[in-house]
């Protein structure tokens, strides 16, 4: 393949064609009259000042800013983790991090993201694992370096009781770890800041498998109803409604009766 | 940006009706439903599917001269992005027996079963794998588990809110795979919603005539994409992941197989060559493109993809000009706006109110009809409830969930959504949230049959991708569910196809066989996208655009 077309292509998948160009010059007024909070603040992306409405998001300061994402940006709404965002405002020395989809600028703002970060995950066939302290402590020994400091519940986005959920585990209370780490997106911001080089986010989740998998009791409806579909219990209903026409299918749809809502 | 004062004001009517609604509720008088021989004319009026001059006759390709929405219009009138002069197909980069093209759900579940047949599986996908639409399914999965439940009435209730043109045979495969599907899902450890004796809980959905919506919190969709990906990294020697790294264009072989595809390293600008003995599409949906200018649900990546990229190879798609929004969008605040609110919070019992705090429509209509009824509410009526910077929206109230099922229910429950408003101010435990239909499926997609399969030997396709499962609507758990059942149908037929071409059984020497054949490596073929780019101009298409569109681009741009 040839470098020139290469280069090209990459460009245009970063969007800078003529006619993208054209696009983002009239952006700007056809959205003016539509924002009415639209004061525009300073804030610092990697240290580079730029003018954004006070209003947005920080990653859509970052689009209004003209950059275009491929890494850093994934479902925009709070839940896949690929936008965490590490800033400092004016005059604070703290540290302070966001999802760049859900949080808002603000003025002053210094900020980069963290699109990778590097963490080891142990591999594992989840069948032969037993669910104990000793599993975890033989795929991330590194667990019982955690010095207790919170660091990493204090800088989770999801406001998360990460090192309640680390300590859980250490102590083999799986369980426990296990609904304590649930609402984690695996971000990694825990892990980008702590001492003891911990992967917390690859615990919780090796927590809540081991917990679902070997800890949880299985569904016996869903046993039972498998196995009625093997016997082909349904075979030949299901080949009469596909046999029906729509209008049959239409009365018949009318007449369900409905479970109780609720 | 808590709700302004005016906002508050009108709160205050949603309280003022709450009691009376609560014993309606409480006794089973609910709002009437719109009568099925009624639904087809109501969605007429009132569906943004059916607003003139939002469609075009597509110009070019196996569904020359259907409708389908202008901005997938767009990239189908649009040249190939890959110069076919600028390919060397005789440098092949990796040899594998399945390339699959995406990395979500139905991406990740199609690895996991092709690698347990013995199949070096490799992964390319334009962002993360994990980035996806799977990984923000919040309400549930469906599966007749229950007693009282079955595979047919999960059939009827599916076919009737596709509006009895979903395709019976890949609706027989949903419904009888579904239940399996989630003990597979089960066994790989995600955490469902579960009674002390393992007996998952189950809740309604709009258009369901039994509970049979299985949950995992209201993060259903991230608890099993963490799960399908942490189990795909568990298998590094047989599936190989290359993220950021989309494929661009399919390849054929001289026998007319799929061969692989042009994967593009979206941050070196480099096309590689992946020769493949089968591949997978499995890309998503494309609410990026927004259709009429909707806000959407779906994640940066979501841009017709795959669509594109059989398009190209010939292969048709169906109902491609039906399009899915989702009754409850977040119209405010502001920063949340097109944040989905899941179908499970009506499913408890949240119902829609109009800016006089009275209830518009049975909380639990197919999505199609709660949609068109709010727009209507919004738009004819003009009883919708305006936000500061605009917008219009209808009242969901959250807050009755509260009295019906005890404090704390609405955290407990939907701890996501609880935990996005509360960061701007708002508790939506005390006070309804703003709510606007948003663009959130692709409801059509690739014509595939029960086993996947799309006619071009060697290539199958499954997910949101696809088209015929849904029909023109789908109802709420059945994504989830459609893109383990046949992710994994997709796993299942690629091992039987590679074992039929006897090639040898795949991981040991198959990666080094041919596309279908085996006999020695044939000849690859970039000819389609010639084919394609003559059909353009004999259309007399030249717009300066290409496709795949990769990503959407929103520089400079405050919405």
């Amino acid at each position: 393949m040839k470098e020139g077309t290469a280069a090209e292509m990459a460009k245009k998948a970063s969007g800078q064609t003529a006619e993208a160009q054209k696009a983002q010059a009239a952006q700007p007024e056809t959205q003016s009259s539509e924002d009415v909070e639209r004061r525009l603040i300073p804030i610092y992306i990697m240290g580079k000042e730029y003018r954004v409405p006070e209003t947005i998001t920080i990653l859509k300061a970052f689009e209004y800013s003209g950059f275009r994402f491929i890494r850093g940006c994934g479902c925009r709404g709070g839940i896949c983790g690929a936008c965490a965002t590490v800033y400092r405002t004016g005059g604070d020395y703290r540290i302070k991090v966001g999802l760049a989809c859900q949080t808002v600028v603000e003025e002053g703002m210094y900020l980069t993201q963290i699109p990778f970060y590097p963490a080891n995950k142990a591999e594992y066939c989840l069948e032969e694992l037993e669910p104990t302290v000793g599993t975890l402590m033989k795929l991330y020994p590194e667990m019982t370096r955690c010095v207790s400091c919170n660091t990493c519940g204090k800088i989770c986005p999801q406001d998360i009781k990460v090192m309640d959920y680390v300590n859980a585990a250490i102590r083999g209370d799986i369980k426990k770890a296990a609904e304590l780490s649930f609402e984690c997106i695996m971000c990694g911001l825990c892990a980008s800041r702590c001492p003891a080089e911990i992967v917390q986010y690859y615990i919780g989740i090796l927590c809540r498998r081991l917990y679902s998998r070997h800890i949880a009791r299985p569904a016996q409806d869903l046993k039972a109803r498998i196995q009625e579909i093997q016997e082909g219990r349904f075979g030949e209903e299901l080949g009469r409604l596909k046999s029906l026409s729509t209008e049959e299918l239409m009365k018949l749809y009318g007449e369900r009766d409905m479970e109780t809502v609720g | 940006m808590a709700y302004k004062p005016y906002m508050k004001s009108l709160i205050r009517k949603v309280e003022a009706s709450r009691q009376q609604r609560l014993e309606d509720f409480r006794a089973g008088r609910h709002h009437a439903r719109i009568p099925v021989d009624k639904v087809d004319e109501f969605l007429r009026q009132y569906h943004p599917d059916y607003m003139e001059g939002t469609k075009r006759a597509v110009a070019v390709g196996a569904n020359k001269g259907d409708l389908v929405p202008n901005e997938l219009a767009d990239v189908l009138e649009a040249r190939c992005l890959v110069d076919p002069a600028q390919v060397d197909l005789t440098q092949v980069h990796y040899e594998t027996d399945v390339l699959i093209v995406g990395g979500g759900g139905a991406a990740s579940a199609a690895a996991l079963i092709a690698q347990e047949q013995g199949l070096k599986v490799f992964m390319a996908t334009k962002l993360r794998i994990g980035d996806a639409n799977t990984m923000m399914a919040e309400g549930g999965i469906q599966a007749a588990d229950k007693p009282q439940d079955s595979p047919p009435r999960h059939y009827l209730d599916t076919m009737g809110g596709g509006h009895f043109s979903n395709d019976p045979e890949l609706l027989e495969a949903l419904t009888v795979d579904a239940p399996g599907s989630l003990e597979w899902l089960e066994r790989l450890g995600v955490m469902f919603d579960k009674e002390p004796d393992g007996t998952m809980k189950v809740l309604h959905g709009g258009g369901t005539s039994r509970k049979r919506m299985h949950s995992a919190g209201d993060m259903t969709g991230a608890a099993i994409m963490r799960v399908l990906r942490d189990e795909v990294r568990n298998r590094p020697q047989d599936i190989r992941v290359v993220e950021f790294s989309p494929v661009v264009e399919l390849v054929l072989d001289d026998t007319g197989a799929c061969a692989g595809g042009v994967m593009l390293n979206l941050e070196t600008g480099q096309y590689f060559l992946v020769r493949a003995r089968a591949t997978i599409i499995a890309t998503g949906g494309f609410g990026r493109l927004h259709i009429q200018g909707f806000p959407t649900t779906n994640h940066y990546g979501a841009t017709a993809d795959g669509i594109v990229l059989a398009y190209h190879l010939g292969v048709p798609f169906r109902f491609m000009d039906a399009s899915q929004f989702h009754p409850t969008g977040v119209i405010y605040p502001e920063q949340n706006v097109g944040l989905l609110i899941t179908e499970k919070v009506r499913g408890a019992g949240a119902q829609l109110l109009n800016r006089e705090g009275e209830q518009f429509v049975y909380p639990l209509e197919p999505r199609d009809v709660e949609s068109s009824a709010i727009l209507r509410e919004c738009h004819e009526r003009k009883k919708g409830i305006e936000t500061p910077t605009g917008r219009v929206g209808v009242w969901l109230d959250s807050p009755m969930l509260e009295i019906i099922h005890g404090e704390g229910f609405v955290k407990s429950n939907f701890p996501a959504k609880h935990r996005q408003f509360t960061r701007h101010g708002i508790d939506v435990s005390k006070e309804p949230m703003l709510v606007y239909p948003t663009l959130h499926y692709q409801n059509g997609g690739v014509r595939i049959d029960t086993e996947t399969e799309t006619g071009i030997p060697g290539l199958f396709a499954a997910g949101e991708v696809t088209g015929g499962v849904h029909g023109r609507n789908r109802l709420m758990g059945n994504s989830l569910l459609d893109i383990v059942v046949f992710g994994r149908r997709a796993g299942r037929r690629v091992s039987e196809y590679l074992q039929a071409a006897g090639a040898g059984s795949g991981a040991a020497g198959g990666a080094a066989g041919s596309a279908a054949g085996g006999n020695g490596k044939r000849k690859l073929s970039l000819e389609h996208v010639q084919a394609y780019n003559r059909e353009l101009e004999a259309a007399g298409i030249a717009n300066g655009r290409t496709a795949p569109m990769i990503l959407p681009d929103y520089r400079f741009k405050v919405g």
